[in-house]
């Protein structure tokens, strides 16, 4: 990787080539909730040579300071999970096939008949499914359990795998038309705009960034990474699902589509772990409305993000998510459009550059 | 030497749903052309490939029969720019949700098979597997985009790349049954280096999957004295350990069944025995789920011998294979057809009252 030393604080970041190959790689990366460790290195290579301060903490967060200059800096704390769904081998059969567990929430229907990684060495291998031939018609009305699935790694695999490897889609990473199509958008993205913000970081601010682990299984990494960094506010970078494929019935209207792909950044107004600070809310609201940048309300429901461990930690952090949305999270294949990438990346910058103390100063009010 | 590695990589590259073969028929001519004597293409697209024997004539003709067509899909309808579907050949819709996918319009789109959220599907649809009408595929495109580049009846094949598993396994979409069309291959290449009396018909067959289509007119065209048909069987493996899977990795079946002579199933077995080719009896009490169903039926009739290779997961994009059994599958072949007039001696009626 090459040394930029060009890289410059307050310089506007923007969605290039770079930028890109950057997502490529983060996105092909295994890093299973508990073994984030192909990512993290990515991010440490990514984002030393500009850093103030650098550690990776005692869960494997990489917790990364830019110290900004002059008086009433506001110590802003970002933080995007570096950890993905996938699997973890829990037993070889007889047979030579391995039995799995999953990490994280993923539909068991999403698996049969795909290929898997398997491992630090990235060994392929498939989830394999009973030949149609063979199945009932009343089997196929009934969804195969996963504890009936298995990875198969060839006969010779003898004992490269073993019981403890984690595994994730084998899906690469591409560019189709507007789209980018990969595994892990959720949340690869979210750690791709925040490389780019931390590099880029504005100088009224103390930029705090909290590359977490274990989001999935549970917002682990985030709370421990918000208690050390003790932030004025903070700001979790996610990548929220676009429900907005048409309804099965032509005559119903999909009215519960969470985002839209191409309506730019999702800004949280309620999700299952957090009511967000909405003096937040409106701040970015008003940025992007000012900025002309294309903004959506994500709309109040399930899910969550780092931002519900963060805003609880020490004595209360107000706190906001900002995701990009994306089709499929949670799948071998999500999809997301580049333009809605460059429009957070764009939102978050701006805001970050005008906001000062007085957003928080006072009591929390609406 | 053909690398059977890259031949097969390349012939999964290319699409070849029933009824839509070029793609995958340009490649096969390709390796056939410096093999054999003649290329024709039949009426109904299936490739034909004669190399001819050394015997007088007119010589007797052995037919290879190789189905180059692969299961997919068809576009059934378009909404807000993405696609519904109905499948070609037999797919299990729970292997769908999440499959890569090409959809073959004006150009070529990479997309992905989607499953909505249950919210968006009838009460009854959303908690099991979801039905194939319900599912989409989804281009990345905007809908403009699509609603210009690709229309109803424009085919889907499955895009999934292969994968090198331990143990000379590959995994992928449509080794059923470009495994068996790889073995035709080394088989012909075999055969430059020995004598056989017979002329040899390699015959890439269409639409296999749907109508058994190719399978029933190329025999008419050629009239083969025997025919020898390689298709996969199944493998033991995920839901698979009856009595109908052959283990895996472990040789070649020998088909054995009504649409399987017995003089021809004799001859291959006592060839793979002296030749100590790894062979496997792989029953067929009804019918063979192959181009010897309707080969058998040709014409007068003729009599046909089915060679399997064994392969898991089938019908899914991640079916897997054994590269040693489809090498196993072309020498059996190759040194049977050198023999042939030797091997065929007892294919008479008597044959069938013998036990």
């Amino acid at each position: 990787m090459t040394k930029n030393l060009e890289i410059s604080a307050g310089k506007e970041p923007e969605i290039g080539t770079s930028q890109i190959a950057l997502l490529e790689n983060l996105c092909n990366a295994t890093a299973v909730s508990g073994d984030e460790h192909e990512v993290r290195q990515i991010v440490i290579e990514a984002i030393k040579l500009v850093a103030d301060d650098l550690k990776v903490d005692a869960l494997g967060n990489v917790l990364a300071t830019r110290f900004g200059r002059g008086e009433n800096r506001v110590r802003v704390m970002l933080a995007a999970h570096m950890d993905e769904i996938g699997f973890m081998i829990v037993k070889k059969h007889e047979d030579g096939l391995f039995e799995f567990e999953r990490i994280g929430g993923i539909d068991e229907r999403q698996l049969p008949g795909k290929p898997v990684l398997v491992g630090r060495e990235h060994l392929p291998g498939v989830i394999g499914a009973k030949p149609i031939h063979m199945t009932t018609t009343e089997e196929r009305k009934k969804k195969i359990d996963v504890s009936a699935m298995r990875i198969d790694l060839g006969p010779e695999i003898g004992d490269k795998v073993k019981p403890g490897d984690r595994a994730t889609f084998a899906t690469r990473f591409t560019m189709v038309g507007p789209s980018i199509r990969a595994k892990a958008l959720d949340d690869r993205l979210g750690v791709a705009t925040l490389i780019e913000l931390f590099k880029h970081a504005p100088d009224n601010i103390d930029l705090l960034a909290a590359f977490t682990v274990q989001e999935e299984v549970g917002l682990r990494g985030a709370r421990v990474a918000a208690y050390t960094f003790d932030p004025d506010m903070a700001i979790a970078i996610d990548s929220t699902p676009a429900y907005d494929l048409p309804h099965w019935d032509d005559d119903d209207e999909n009215d519960r589509y969470n985002t839209r792909l191409d309506a730019g950044p999702a800004i949280y107004v309620m999700d299952r772990a957090t009511i967000p600070d909405r003096r937040l809310v409106n701040w970015l609201v008003e940025t992007a409305a000012q900025a002309d940048i294309p903004y959506q309300l994500r709309q109040p429901g399930g899910g969550g993000t780092d931002a519900g461990a963060i805003h609880k930690t020490r004595s209360g952090i107000p706190s906001v998510s900002v995701s990009i949305p994306s089709r499929y999270a949670h799948t071998a294949v999500c999809i997301a459009r580049q333009e809605d990438w460059a429009n957070t990346l764009r939102l978050l910058h701006t805001a970050l550059s005008q906001v000062t103390p007085d957003l928080l100063a006072g009591e929390r009010r609406d | 030497m053909i690398d059977l590695l890259a031949l097969l990589k390349k012939m999964l590259s290319a699409s070849g749903l029933s009824g839509y073969e070029s793609p995958i028929r340009e490649i096969i001519h390709e390796a056939w052309e410096p093999l054999t004597d003649e290329l024709t293409v039949s009426k109904i697209g299936s490739l034909h490939g004669l190399k001819k024997g050394r015997g007088a004539e007119p010589r007797r003709r052995v037919m290879i029969s190789v189905h180059m067509d692969a299961i997919g899909m068809m576009v059934t309808t378009i909404q807000d720019g993405l696609l519904r579907f109905t499948e070609i050949g037999g797919i299990d819709d729970r292997i769908l949700p999440g499959q890569l996918v090409t959809v073959h319009g004006r150009e070529a789109f990479p997309g992905v098979i989607v499953q909505p959220p249950a919210h968006l599907l009838p009460r009854s649809a959303g908690d099991g597997p979801v039905e194939m009408k319900y599912l989409f595929v989804d281009l990345g495109l905007d809908s403009d985009t699509v609603a210009e580049k690709v229309r109803i009846g424009d085919t889907i094949s499955f895009a999934q790349e292969p994968l090198e598993l331990t143990g000379e396994a590959l995994a992928g979409h449509t080794l059923d049954n470009r495994v068996s069309v790889a073995a035709a291959t080394l088989c012909l290449e075999e055969l430059q280096n020995r004598h056989h009396d017979w002329d040899v018909w390699a015959v890439a067959s269409a639409q296999e999957e749907e109508t058994l289509g190719g399978a029933l007119t190329s025999p008419f065209a050629i009239r083969p004295d025997i025919a020898i048909v390689v298709d996969v069987c199944f493998a033991k493996g995920l839901g698979s350990s009856n009595w109908r899977s052959l283990p895996f990795g472990e040789g070649v079946g020998l088909g054995y069944g009504p649409n399987i002579h017995p003089a021809l199933y004799k001859a291959f077995e006592e060839k793979a025995m002296k030749l100590e080719i790894p062979h496997q009896r792989d029953l067929m009490p009804k019918m063979s789920g192959t181009d010897a169903m309707a080969i058998q039926v040709v014409a007068e009739g003729i009599p046909c011998m089915v060679l399997g290779i064994p392969l898991r997961y089938m019908h899914t994009p991640v079916e897997t294979v054994s590269l040693k059994d489809i090498r196993r599958a072309g020498r059996l072949m190759a040194a049977f057809i050198a023999d042939c007039e030797e091997a065929c001696k007892d294919l008479t009626p008597d044959a069938l009252d013998q036990n």
